[in-house]
């Protein structure tokens, strides 16, 4: 589904990203582990075409295409959702009028009608009760006065009703508290599924308690530096990121 | 032309005065004649003036606008996008009453809604304790132009504990190019009464509109007037609103201004013991639009209120101009004050003036402003980006969603509507 090979990304002058290579395959679920600096988020906006990043080298292939040359709102379309680490508030706009032209610009790229108003409502109250939310939230402008938690499983929410490929998940489960952390979780559990992959971004193992991972991968510096099974998180933990950065130095 | 007029529509007016309204009520001639004396000796307001100073308004003296006939040729379809349908309507074609075109049927006896030519004719006494009385001639040569011209306009007069159970809408059209339309409109709130009135400006090709309201809020009534705006992009507006309030008194004011080439709109208000007023507005200008909101405030005596809030969207080569003046005296101790205007840029060729003026000469008062002047956040377009929404169709989005915090404050659902297509027209989106 996404292949990254050797990509290089600056912002401004400075090496970000070193040649980074990935694979992730349909019903996949990898974790990107890594010290701060060492280029998670950058990975993440890159992925989702943020402005501000220079790709210097390497590729980005997904689902058979180019991933870099796309807009952003192409990419959304295409089925690659950015759960974001820092949820944007937009005062005015109506969660359910954003979750609604979001679903209705993926309907439209597949060449399918727009949905129906009733249908959609049914539909997406089913979500909020996935995400354990009150109804309210989708008057509610978007993510405005939202608490760290709410704006957390609003990302999800708007993951469901979108249902993508590739679900990018940044830090999300940062400031959430244990609680939080379990409904993001069992959320995220229930859109797994065969034809579509996860790549979590986390500094810490905590999330993956919740939402098991088939592979577990070490960012530092911009690369890739160990790859493993989810054991690898557990010896992360127990080890701290700095056991692999002298093993790397030897 | 006269040399010693400043203005040549001075030199026309003895041509069109035989013609005016109330000709033979000799109080009002005099405070006509008084005010195209202090019109003709410096004509329109110009640059040098501080509170003309970003709006040029020379192009009107150039332009040589002219009182036009009665007509009976007015675009319906225009009419009837912008008449409310649960409303009494008064509509003033060209400047006069068109009573084919208004209905007020309903309406209790006890209200008194007329045409003021109507008035003059027979009543104009009723005019006299109010005409002049909420704003005068040296306020600025507009007012003087408005009451040494008009012709016609709306005497409403609600009495003490009336409570309006719909709204009343003065719907002012144009149809005629190079008009010159001047209507004077004097609203009078009785004493705990309650009422809401909708101003409407529309109209085809070029021509000058100047308006003028008094308006008189008595002891514990409340009045909420709406202003829209929207006129021929050919055309120039003036729009004075002159407001008296009585202690314990409500004044509101929503402004909604869609422009013409230059429109000028001033609310000010002088507030009396324990009075609340709460000014609002939203200007949008596109284009070459120029739009100038002026408002003041006069704090005159102790625990008043008063909350101003101002939005405007300029986008291409649009102007935009915002003067907030609130005057705090002496006496006028525990005075709550806050204004705020904020500005959205949505072209690098647009422009905005934003000048807040607080003027505070008491100790004891609490007295806030804010100004801000951005352009859309580039991160919220990302975010609705990633959301699959594109980057034309997010910053419509995020415009309109600005705008609608405005347009969210209005209660008459059919003029709320009316305001949604108005920006929808301007920021193409799906609701």
């Amino acid at each position: 589904m996404l292949s990254i090979k050797d990509l290089t990304v600056n912002v401004g002058d400075k090496q970000i990203l070193k040649g980074l290579n990935l694979e992730v395959k349909a019903g996949e679920v990898h974790a990107i582990m890594g010290p701060n600096g060492a280029g998670k988020s950058t990975l993440s906006h890159v992925l989702s075409g943020k402005a501000g990043y220079t790709i210097t080298g390497g590729s980005v292939t997904y689902e058979g295409q180019e991933l870099t040359e796309l807009d952003p709102e192409m990419r959304a379309r295409e089925g690659v959702f950015l759960a974001f680490q820092y949820p944007v508030e937009i005062p005015g706009v109506s969660n359910i009028y954003l979750l609604k032209a979001a679903l209705n610009a993926i309907r439209k790229h597949r060449g399918a009608d727009e949905i129906d108003a009733m249908d959609f409502l049914v539909w997406v109250k089913d979500k909020v009760r996935l995400l354990d939310m009150d109804e309210k939230f989708l008057y509610r402008a978007v993510n405005e006065g939202f608490s760290g938690g709410e704006k957390k499983r609003n990302e999800i929410l708007q993951m469901a009703v979108m249902e993508p490929k590739l679900c990018i998940l940044d830090e999300t489960d940062s400031g959430l508290d244990i609680d939080a952390l379990k409904i993001v979780a069992h959320g995220v559990n229930s859109l797994r599924s065969e034809n579509r992959a996860f790549v979590m971004i986390t500094h810490y193992q905590r999330l993956l308690d919740y939402i098991k991972p088939d592979f577990v991968h070490v960012l530092a510096d911009g690369k890739i530096v160990k790859s493993g099974g989810a054991e690898l998180a557990l010896e992360l933990e127990e080890k701290g990121y700095s056991w692999l950065e002298k093993q790397e130095v030897a | 032309m006269n040399a010693q007029l400043a203005s040549h529509y001075s030199s026309d007016y003895p041509e069109y005065a035989a013609n005016l309204s109330g000709q033979s009520v000799a109080w009002l001639k005099t405070l006509r004649s008084e005010a195209l004396a202090t019109f003709s000796s410096t004509g329109f307001p110009t640059l040098r003036e501080e509170e003309w100073r970003y709006t040029n308004v020379s192009a009107i003296e150039k332009k040589r606008f002219k009182p036009v006939e009665k007509t009976g040729t007015i675009n319906e379809n225009l009419l009837k996008t912008y008449r409310l349908d649960d409303a009494w309507t008064m509509v003033f074609v060209d400047g006069y009453f068109s009573p084919e075109h208004s209905h007020t049927s309903g309406l209790s006896d006890e209200v008194e809604l007329s045409s003021i030519a109507d008035i003059l004719e027979t009543q104009a006494e009723k005019l006299k304790p109010y005409l002049g009385q909420a704003v005068s001639n040296d306020e600025h040569n507009f007012v003087a132009f408005n009451t040494a011209w008009f012709n016609d306009g709306v005497f409403l007069n609600i009495p003490a504990k009336q409570v309006l159970s719909k709204p009343i809408q003065l719907l002012h059209i144009v149809s005629q190019p190079d008009a010159l339309v001047t209507t004077r409109n004097i609203i009078v709130a009785g004493k705990h009464s309650e009422s809401e009135i909708i101003e409407t400006f529309i109209g085809e090709n070029a021509y000058l509109n100047a308006a003028v309201n008094e308006v008189f809020v008595e002891e514990n009534a409340a009045l909420t007037l709406y202003k829209l705006q929207s006129e021929s992009t050919k055309s120039y507006h003036f729009g004075g609103t002159y407001v008296k309030q009585q202690p314990n008194s409500r004044f509101n004011h929503n402004s909604f201004s869609f422009g013409a080439l230059l429109a000028r709109n001033d609310v000010h208000t002088d507030l009396e013991t324990a009075s609340e007023c709460s000014l609002n507005g939203l200007y949008l200008g596109v284009k070459r639009q120029h739009i100038d909101n002026h408002t003041r405030i006069n704090h005159n005596k102790p625990h008043g209120i008063s909350r101003e809030f101002y939005k405007g969207i300029l986008d291409n080569r649009a102007r935009g101009v915002f003067q907030g003046r609130v005057v705090v005296v002496e006496d006028a101790q525990k005075t709550d004050s806050e204004m705020n205007n904020r500005n959205l840029l949505l072209s690098n060729d647009a422009e905005v003036d934003t000048k807040p003026q607080l003027e505070i000469y008491a100790d004891d008062v609490k007295c806030a402003h804010g100004v801000t002047v951005g352009q859309l956040e580039e991160k919220s377009i990302f975010y609705l980006q990633s959301r699959g929404v594109d980057e034309e169709t997010a910053r419509n989005v995020l415009t309109f969603a600005f705008a609608n915090e405005m347009v969210d404050k209005v209660s008459i659902d059919s003029l709320k509507t009316l305001l949604e297509t108005e920006l929808l027209k301007s920021l193409p989106i799906e609701l």
